[in-house]
């Protein structure tokens, strides 16, 4: 059975929607990753999954009990508003403080729990966003733009850490990018999108299919290649096995 | 020694202070200081309606308030200006009320005491009704915290932990509105606003965590409002503005406090 299921799916804005009759499914323990150009929906799409958006026509199927983590593409913390890691890490919820920590551990931050949030970098606010999200197990991880800020080893940590945490917990992951060589690699499952599915299929496919091609010219086509390219040169990338 | 009066005018700030810092703690992180201003500014329209209708002021200035903020939610939430339309609200809602109460002709009626608090004259009432009041208020909030932080952190995130961050406003809201009622009587509808937002904005710099803050922020509001009695009675002041005073005083000491300290550390 499917974890979470489009179906038809049309949710927008104004009286124009912005996503037209869209159904996909995902199931458990896959990596789907969407892409598309700017204005295609992505983070539309998105916000409908996590029931922040009512769609307008079709409907989302969730499997009852569905635990969902949501790594939001930015996080404005206001200044006024004091929180340490540790404090994060516990919301809304009622994880305990070891399992805090123990996240933070498996993120590669175990340092961080007293800090506050606003004086993480980056690549560390990056980590406890991920760490939060993970925290109670989900069965489902959703990443918007999840590598916005970082730089280029940063994002491929990252995508290798994604690929690593389906591998120890077996969730399916979600995720949006405009990283296209770097997130299509890494994925089990591409959809393109632009207000519909275009097409959707492995990487391989869907970047020699010509409706990806048209959006994204040939020139993105070859970024996949690019991106193996780049890894020969890395021995011990455990991302290798979802981009076959 | 303390009269009796002052006893029950400092059980009311106190009253009062409690309700006010888990709210202007929000009020503060969520940017609605003006919104918390219009509410309260409405509340003058809902007393001088309570006075013709001869109902209880608490209950009028509560609806009043409610109907204000229920009012600017909804219309925040279709993307109207923000700051120009509460400015419109605001100050319209302060004309009609006072407008309003000068048609009460046949009723003696104190303005000042409603623009500006009577700390000195509740009664064992408005005791109960100020208790009452900042124990719901409290009690929402607290019922409330983890939900109402995670919607205020990102709208987002709280969808997805299965929040609806527009029932959070909401509960807000209503915070908001008893808060008003129940601080008339204590600091009047001008200084309502600043009973939420100073005590907050001064525990700031003293807070790790929301719970740091919204406590510390209760603990400055109540001393506030015992040192400002305190103040009023020794040099013969105004009771409501005395209490804001102290407030502004403790305000600029701890921001004072993390001026030094981030000076160190650079």
């Amino acid at each position: 059975m499917s974890l979470i299921a489009a179906e038809s799916l049309s949710a927008g804005y104004g009286a124009e929607p912005v996503l037209r009759d869209v159904s996909f499914t995902i199931a458990p323990g896959e990596i789907v990753t969407v892409v598309g150009p700017n204005g295609s929906g992505k983070t539309t799409l998105l916000r409908a999954l996590i029931g922040a958006l009512r769609p307008a026509a079709g409907r989302i199927r969730r499997k009852p009990g569905l635990r969902v983590g949501y790594v939001p593409q930015t996080l404005h913390i206001d200044p006024t508003l004091p929180m340490t890691v540790d404090r994060f890490l516990r919301l809304p919820g009622r994880s305990s403080r070891a399992a805090c920590a123990a996240a933070l551990e498996s993120a590669g931050v175990p340092d961080l729990l007293q800090r506050q949030m606003a004086g993480l970098s980056g690549g560390q606010f990056q980590r406890v966003l991920l760490a939060r999200a993970l925290i109670e197990t989900p069965d489902l991880l959703l990443l918007d733009e999840a590598t916005q800020g970082l730089d280029q080893p940063g994002s491929a940590a990252f995508y290798t850490r994604i690929d690593q945490v389906r591998h120890d917990t077996g969730c399916a992951v979600l995720m949006i990018s405009h990283e296209l060589h770097v997130v299509m690699s890494a994925s089990d499952r591409v959809i393109c999108l632009n207000g519909h599915v275009c097409c959707q299929g492995t990487p391989a496919v869907v970047s020699a299919a010509p409706e990806y091609r048209a959006l994204f010219g040939s020139g993105t086509g070859g970024a996949l290649a690019l991106y193996r390219h780049d890894h020969d040169h890395d021995h011990d990338d455990p991302a290798t096995e979802a981009a076959e | 020694m303390l009269a009796d009066f002052m006893t029950r005018a400092v059980l009311a700030g106190v009253g009062v202070a409690l309700a006010a810092a888990p709210l202007g703690s929000f009020v503060v992180w969520r940017r609605m200081a003006y919104f918390g201003d219009a509410t309260a500014h409405a509340a003058i329209l809902g007393v001088a309606l309570s006075l013709a209708l001869q109902v209880s002021i608490f209950a009028g200035a509560m609806a009043v308030a409610l109907v204000m903020a229920l009012t600017v939610t909804v219309l925040s939430g279709r993307g109207y200006a923000m700051d120009t339309l509460l400015g419109v609200l605001a100050h319209s809602a302060l004309a009609f009320g006072l407008v309003a109460v000068s048609f009460l002709s046949g009723i003696r009626i104190d303005l000042m005491a409603y623009l500006f608090g009577d700390i000195l004259a509740v009664s064992r009432g408005d005791l109960a009704v100020i208790w009452g009041g900042a124990a719901l208020v409290v009690g929402l909030i607290g019922w409330r915290w983890s939900a109402l932080l995670t919607a205020t952190l990102n709208a987002e995130l709280a969808h997805a932990s299965g929040i609806d961050p527009r029932r959070e406003q909401l509960v807000l809201t209503l915070a908001l509105a008893i808060t008003v009622a129940v601080a008339i009587k204590v600091v009047g509808v001008l200084l309502i606003a600043a009973m939420l937002i100073i005590p907050a904005a001064a525990a700031r710099p003293l807070a790790r965590t929301p719970e740091q803050m919204a406590l510390t922020a209760a603990v400055l509001g109540s001393g506030s409002a015992i040192a400002g009695l305190r103040a009023a009675y020794v040099f013969d002041t105004p009771a409501g503005p005395s209490i804001v005073c102290v407030a502004a005083l403790v305000f600029l000491a701890t921001s004072l406090l993390d001026g030094l300290r981030s000076g160190q550390s650079r």
